[in-house]
């Protein structure tokens, strides 16, 4: 027991924190949930209860749909990209070399870099008449022509994720390297005595101890991507022709553009729906692997 | 120690290379963009150097002449500065001694979880109702009022941020204090606000660049000079009919600026907050 700090006096000291919550999140919330059953507009009075209606044409969209796999796509692949690079850069920060510290220093000048001038750097980068993407391939050859990277609907999200993956490895990276710190020496000593190859180190001896590390960044980095608003906002809108339009620029613009706050609120709330069990599936399997471990 | 063949080190240093490359290059194109002139920008082939550097753009935008694009970058720094800074103390302020309180009394903590699973809702769930709210507040359009809906963002992350500092610090100490007649708010001010300091410096630091960062809500609640923040701003720029691309990359340098200069000092603190939580287990 702490010096005299009652539950009484800690839910005092509670309650700043859960009063301003409930005004700036639980009330919206509940108020998001209230709206998503009417047909209110953004501006002007009132909007009408319309039951379920708002969720049965979201279902039925094909706009929905199609943003719901571009927002999995976006999220499944640039995670991916971001835990495989971030685990290899730490493997590799983890190992004696001249300049290691200043490596180490320069990881996180990408994750500092706001997100809004990260779309705008890859923009410019991106830029089809005179970015410096298409002027580095040709001049080395690798393409013929400039392209529209970004323009073009078969290449925006990639040309996104690469962004994105960008800006956001040096996260998994940094988790990942706190965690190969506290692998302990003599075990790792020991199993180069047993003989042990690297593979089988990594696999046995490291792994166990990144596996709990690497389960709460790849929650944090999905959760993130899932969100996904501001990057693509700056970079392509959602376009061209939609084939970047996620879920949180599709309720953009369904409540703020259109002004149809009701049904904006309705796909708001399956985006929420979705997280959710995201993160809850992600929980059960990070119980697991930590039990797991011993 | 294992020793390391000619071959695993030459590997490294490629390695390591290739990872600087990575870093720097599109750092360093941005910064090359803001200093080239714009034939040399849109020359071609490209000229991945200028001529000669051109500094005019940094002049340019630090110029608060009204009605330039210098006086509306500027003028979406300060409240940058202001909103990250309003929303910086409000959080701490709450989250303290909700953190200190989850880190000393369990039967509190699920409240904390509750908080903190408030990550999971995305900004677009909340932003209808905070915009009607502020709306019938007539605080659509004010600093006071952005800094508000960014204690949605700032405050869950504080107040776990200042928890889990918080656990290391030995209770005998409170303890000791009651022993000595103390009052409990005295204990925390004396004993555990001095030796919670670096935490809350940490927690600090995160909140005004999660602030700084922030781009959706002031994108939607903002709308002129008087709360526009730096990366409505930025986005302005890059969407809009600028010509000059160099212009665009200079207002991109100077946004990032402070919060990368900062990242580079704290370097420590940053990172032991990133990793909280997640590696000790």
């Amino acid at each position: 027991m702490s010096a005299g700090l009652t539950t009484l006096r800690a839910w005092g000291l509670m309650l700043p924190l859960l009063a301003v919550m409930l005004a700036v999140i639980g009330w919206p919330f509940v108020d998001t949930v209230r709206l998503s059953f009417t047909d209110a507009r953004l501006v002007g009075m009132g909007g009408d209860y319309v039951g379920v209606a708002n969720y049965g044409r979201l279902f039925a969209s094909s706009a929905f749909w199609r943003a719901f796999v571009v927002t999995t796509e976006f999220a499944v692949v640039s995670v991916f990209i971001e835990m495989v690079l971030g685990v290899l850069v730490a493997l590799l920060l983890y190992q004696n070399f001249r300049g290691r510290n200043v490596l180490r220093a320069l990881l996180i000048l990408p994750w500092a870099l706001p997100t809004v001038v990260n779309a705008l750097l890859w923009r410019l980068i991106y830029n089809p008449e005179y970015g410096a993407l298409n002027a580095a391939l040709v001049q080395t050859g690798l393409i013929e022509a400039y392209r529209s990277w970004l323009g073009d609907p078969g290449s925006a999200l990639a040309a996104l994720i690469v962004a994105d993956a960008w800006k956001n490895f040096p996260l998994v990276a940094l988790i990942s390297l706190a965690a190969l710190h506290a692998v302990p020496h003599d075990i790792r000593a020991a199993a180069i005595v047993d003989g042990a190859g690297a593979l089988s180190r990594f696999r046995y001896v490291i792994l166990p101890y990144l596996a709990g590390p690497l389960m709460v960044a790849l929650v944090l980095r999905t959760i993130e991507a899932f969100k996904v608003f501001d990057i693509i906002w700056v970079m392509t809108r959602g376009g061209p022709a939609n084939s970047t339009r996620t879920l949180s620029i599709l309720v953009y613009q369904e409540a703020f553009s259109f002004q149809r706050a009701g049904s904006g609120a309705s796909l708001a709330l399956i985006v929420t729906l979705a997280v959710t069990v995201l993160a809850v599936a992600y929980a059960a399997l990070i119980r697991k692997s930590a039990g797991a471990r011993f | 120690m294992e020793r390391q063949s000619l071959g695993f080190t030459i590997f490294l240093y490629l390695a390591a290379a290739l990872l600087a490359l990575m870093i720097l290059a599109p750092f360093g194109w941005l910064f090359v963009m803001s200093i080239s002139s714009t034939s040399d920008l849109v020359s071609k082939p490209l000229r991945w150097w200028p001529e000669e550097s051109d500094w005019s753009r940094y002049r340019l935008l630090f110029d608060t002449t009204p009605n330039t694009h210098g006086a509306s970058l500027m003028a979406a720094l300060g409240n940058s500065v202001k909103v990250a800074a309003i929303a910086t103390v409000a959080a701490l302020a709450v989250s303290v001694p909700a953190g200190w309180a989850v880190s000393r009394s369990p039967a509190v903590g699920w409240s904390l979880w509750l908080v903190i699973g408030t990550y999971m809702l995305p900004p677009v769930a909340l932003a209808v109702p905070l915009y009607m709210g502020l709306a019938g507040l007539g605080m659509l359009n004010t600093k006071l009022g952005l800094a508000v809906v960014y204690l949605t963002v700032l405050a869950p992350f504080t107040a776990w941020l200042l928890k889990s500092g918080f656990d290391p610090i030995p209770r005998d100490l409170e303890m000791a204090a009651a022993i000595d007649g103390a009052r409990l708010d005295q204990a925390l001010r004396i004993i555990i606000l001095p030796l919670a300091a670096p935490v809350i410096g940490t927690a600090a630091l995160f909140a005004y660049l999660l602030a700084w960062d922030e781009f959706f809500y002031a994108l939607l609640f903002t709308s002129d000079q008087r709360a526009k923040t730096v990366t409505v701003a930025i986005a302005d720029l890059a969407g809009g009919r600028v010509a000059d691309y160099g212009l665009i990359a200079t207002a991109g340098v100077i946004a990032a600026l402070p919060p990368v200069v900062f990242g580079l000092f704290m370097q420590r603190a940053l990172i032991s907050g990133l990793t909280a939580g997640s590696v000790k287990g």
